[in-house]
C-alpha cells in the first residue's frame, strides 16, 4: 500500500496561493475573485492556452494545479485520479439559472459542457496528450484509502508509470487544490 | 466597419471569452472556425444562442450554420436580412 513517503511532488492552491513542494511560487490578492487570481495564476506560467478562458471555475483550479506541478515533469504514462465534495455543482447553478425562466430560456452550450465533474480531468488530459486512465471521485471527504490503492494498483498493474492525483474542489468561490504524484 | 458589424464583434468576444482580442483583431471576411480565429464545435452552438437571444434569429437548419458562420461579413448580411429584433 501507499504510503506518504512514495509522493513525490505536491502541489496546494487555496487562499490565494500556490505552494508547489512547500514552497510558495504564487499568491494573489486576497481581495480579487477566484476569476480574477486564476487569471493572474495563468498569465504567470506564460503559456499560449486560450481555451483556458472558456474553463468553468473547477477546470481552471484543476488545470492550474496540473500546471504548477508538472512543470519540468515527464508526463509518459502518467495516470490521473481526482476526487472532490461538490462535483460540478457550482456550474450546474450557473446552467440551472440559464434554464430557469420558460420566457428566457437561453442554455449556454460552454456551461453545459463543465456539468460533469471529471471535465477537469479531460481538460488536464488534453492538456498534457495523457492516454492513460482516469478516474474521478466524489465524497465528502478526501477518500483516501480509495484513491491510494487505486493508485497503488495502476503503478503496479503496470498501468501507469507514475499518477498525478488528489483533491480539487470548487463552490461559490471556495476552493481548495492538493496535487500529488506518486 | 458598420454599427452591427461592430456590436457583433463586441458580442463574440463577451460570449466566447476571446481573452486579448479587440473588435479590430477580427477582420470582416476573416474565417470564424479553422485557421481564422480558432473556434469550435461549442463556439458554434454559443453563436447559435447569440442569434437567437440577441436577434431573434432562429437557425433549424444546422447545415445552414456553415454559410452564415464563414466571417462576420455572411453573419452581418444574414443578420440584417433575418432579425426580429
Amino acid at each position: 500500500m501507499l504510503e506518504k513517503i512514495n509522493i513525490q511532488k505536491t502541489c496546494i492552491i487555496e487562499g490565494h496561493q500556490i505552494v508547489v513542494d512547500d514552497k510558495l511560487v504564487w499568491s494573489g490578492a486576497e481581495v480579487l475573485p477566484f476569476s480574477d487570481f486564476a487569471k493572474e495564476a495563468f498569465l504567470q506560467l506564460k503559456i499560449d492556452y486560450p481555451k483556458f478562458y472558456k474553463m468553468d471555475a473547477l477546470s481552471k483550479l484543476a488545470f492550474l494545479a496540473a500546471e504548477y506541478i508538472l512543470q519540468g515533469e515527464d508526463t509518459d504514462e502518467l495516470a490521473l485520479v481526482l476526487a472532490n465534495k461538490s462535483a460540478s455543482l457550482d456550474t450546474d447553478i450557473k446552467h440551472q439559472k440559464s434554464i430557469q425562466d420558460a420566457d428566457h430560456f437561453y442554455p449556454r452550450p460552454a456551461t453545459f459542457v463543465y456539468t460533469l465533474a471529471n471535465i477537469c480531468a479531460g481538460e488536464i488530459g488534453i492538456r498534457h496528450g495523457l492516454q492513460t486512465e482516469n478516474a474521478f471521485f466524489v465524497a465528502e471527504e478526501f477518500p483516501k484509502e480509495t484513491i491510494y490503492s487505486y493508485v497503488d494498483y495502476l503503478l503496479k498493474s503496470g498501468k501507469a508509470k507514475r499518477v498525478l492525483c488528489g483533491w480539487v474542489e470548487y463552490f461559490q468561490e471556495e476552493y481548495r487544490a492538493l496535487l500529488y504524484i506518486f | 466597419m458598420t454599427a452591427l458589424n461592430e456590436e457583433l464583434k463586441r458580442k463574440i468576444i463577451d460570449v466566447l471569452n476571446l481573452e486579448d482580442i479587440t473588435p479590430t483583431d477580427i477582420k470582416d471576411d476573416e474565417a470564424l472556425f479553422d485557421e481564422g480565429l480558432g473556434l469550435d464545435s461549442i463556439d458554434a452552438l454559443e453563436l447559435i444562442v447569440l442569434m437567437d437571444k440577441d436577434y431573434g434569429i432562429k437557425l433549424t437548419d444546422p447545415k445552414l450554420g456553415k454559410s452564415i458562420f464563414q466571417s462576420i461579413e455572411t453573419m452581418v448580411a444574414y443578420i440584417s436580412e433575418n432579425r426580429t429584433k
